[in-house]
């Protein structure tokens, strides 16, 4: 087996005494496709939070590449860096937000460029041609010029992948992507995540789509309390779960 | 009735006059530039997390929001130069301490139009800035500020229209702005009626081109691709 690209071990945090994460341990291994499952409230987007460098885990650890991320031990002591040193790891992985946050400010193609000329540095106009050739694997080309606003939900989604996928990262999160999309406006999304799964991309999914879990996941996961509860191939995991609570999670959302 | 159309018209179109709505708007820009420039920073103290830096800036805010425009102006000018050599200087003119001094107490209250601005641009924002692999400076460069100055915009218009008036203060230091202007002719000629119609005309001049700006400024700031269709049309896409 390959080692994973992205793993986190034992990881803690609370938010003002109210413990969210009790010590989580997740792995994806590259161009696996992970759909987590959980209950509302669970702390499922607090883990990718954590998971993409966006706020500091009060304890464990979490490794890119078989590389310590987010901390450093100095004088034999674990610190967090400093928010410029994690801005640079965080290049590496890519987040889809469940709103979007798209910029407003921008059109589509400067959505998409921003983070290769801010961040990559890479002249203006080799950005914008990385830029177009990404809206049009996300299907938008023709709506490069258009401004968030003039977006559908399903179009500013698949803006949004193509923003992150610009980067080249080595992981792309997902923070239930379809949840804030009409009924209608599901299907294009995740056909585009589909597609991306199966040129390869590693991804870790949080998702209420049971139907996109079981047909594009390798392996679908229940966090729930705080904790991985179950862990499974989809057949195994929606068939014939192993533990109480992934059954009773199955029987409310079937 | 006594109003002599003739008086009016001359005073209208005198290089004083012209000359004081200058000195006027021109007070008034520069102070704004400096207050924004101030509040802005002070905005940032204010939203920041570090105690070391909430505290100097709340108590800036503190104090020039609690002192009146005229008496900084008069401390400016008259109390400084006694206390501090350098104001005695050349440099230190009636228009430079008007200046400064309406920019010092107008940076209290852009401050807060900053902060509620910045406040206002959704979490997310910066949250997917950061993601991308922003650094602090670039996400609040490229990302926030763009989105609070939209937010800003209508307020500090009706800041600016608030300085061109309050510029008028200065005519304490003995400024020669549009209100002084009026008020010398006055002293001498006693033509109350048509001095200050005309200073009337400039005002209302002055501050039908800001609007205008204003408007013209606020319209870049819509986001739409289509800039020559109505935005009627914009909202209606939205849903779709
Ligand atoms: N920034 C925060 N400050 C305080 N509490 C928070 C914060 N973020 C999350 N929480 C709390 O942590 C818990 C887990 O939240 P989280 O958003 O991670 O759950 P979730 O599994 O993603 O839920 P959902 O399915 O509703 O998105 C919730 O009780 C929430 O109130
Ligand atoms: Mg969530």
């Amino acid at each position: 087996m390959t080692q994973p690209i992205l793993q986190v071990s034992n990881l803690h945090k609370s938010y003002a005494g109210n413990e969210v994460l009790k010590g989580v341990e997740f792995e994806v291994r590259k161009g696996q496709v992970k759909a987590v499952l959980g209950p509302s409230g669970s702390g499922k987007s607090t883990m990718l939070r954590l998971m993409a460098l966006l706020e500091p885990a009060d304890g464990g650890s979490i490794r890119l590449r078989g590389e310590t991320i987010g901390t450093t031990v100095r004088n034999g002591r674990t610190v967090h860096l400093p928010e410029r040193a994690l801005a640079r790891q965080r290049q590496d992985i890519g987040m889809v937000f469940q709103r979007f946050n798209l910029f407003p400010h921008l059109d589509a193609c400067r959505n998409v460029m921003l983070g290769l000329t801010s961040v990559q540095r890479i002249s203006h106009r080799e950005a914008r041609e990385r830029a177009m050739e990404m809206l049009g694997r996300v299907g938008l080309d023709h709506r490069a010029g258009h401004y968030p606003s003039e977006l559908s939900g399903g179009q500013q989604q698949r803006v949004a992948i193509a923003r992150a996928l610009v980067l080249n990262p080595d992981v792309m999160l997902f923070d239930e992507p379809t949840s804030a999309l009409d009924p209608e406006l599901v299907g294009e999304v995740l056909e585009v995540m589909e597609k991306l799964a199966a040129d390869g991309m590693t991804m870790i999914v949080v998702t209420h789509e049971v139907r996109f879990a079981s047909r594009v996941a390798d392996e679908v996961t229940l966090f729930d309390g705080g904790v991985i509860v179950e862990q499974a191939a989809p057949e195994e995991f929606f068939n014939n779960p192993r533990h109480e609570r992934t059954r009773k999670f199955l029987s409310h959302v079937h | 009735m006594l109003f002599d159309p003739e008086i009016f018209i001359q005073q209208l179109l005198s290089p004083a006059y012209l000359w004081g709505a200058f000195i006027s708007v021109a007070v008034a820009v520069l102070s704004l530039l400096l207050a924004t420039g101030i509040g802005f920073f002070v905005a940032l103290g204010r939203t920041s997390p570090k105690r070391s830096w909430q505290a100097p800036a709340g108590a800036y805010v503190w104090f020039f929001r609690a002192i009146p425009a005229l008496l900084v102006l008069l401390i400016m000018w008259n109390a400084l130069p006694q206390m501090f050599p350098v104001f005695r200087q050349d440099w230190y003119t009636p228009f430079v301490a008007a200046v400064v001094g309406l920019g010092l107490v107008e940076a209290a209250f852009m401050a807060e139009i900053i902060r509620s601005a910045l406040q206002s641009v959704d979490e997310g924002q910066s949250l997917a800035g950061r993601a991308l692999g922003m650094s602090p400076a670039q996400v609040m460069l490229k990302v926030t500020l763009p989105q609070a100055i939209r937010v800003a915009l209508p307020p500090t218009g009706n800041e600016f229209i608030g300085l061109v008036k309050y510029s008028s203060l200065a005519s304490v230091i003995s400024l020669r702005e549009l209100l002084t202007t009026a008020q010398v002719g006055v002293n001498i000629t006693f033509r109350y009626a048509e001095y200050y119609a005309a200073a009337i005309i400039y005002y209302l001049i002055i501050v039908t081109a800001l609007t205008l700006l204003q408007s013209a400024v606020e319209k870049k700031f819509t986001w739409t691709s289509r800039t020559t269709v109505k935005k009627t049309k914009a909202p209606a896409k939205a849903g779709l």
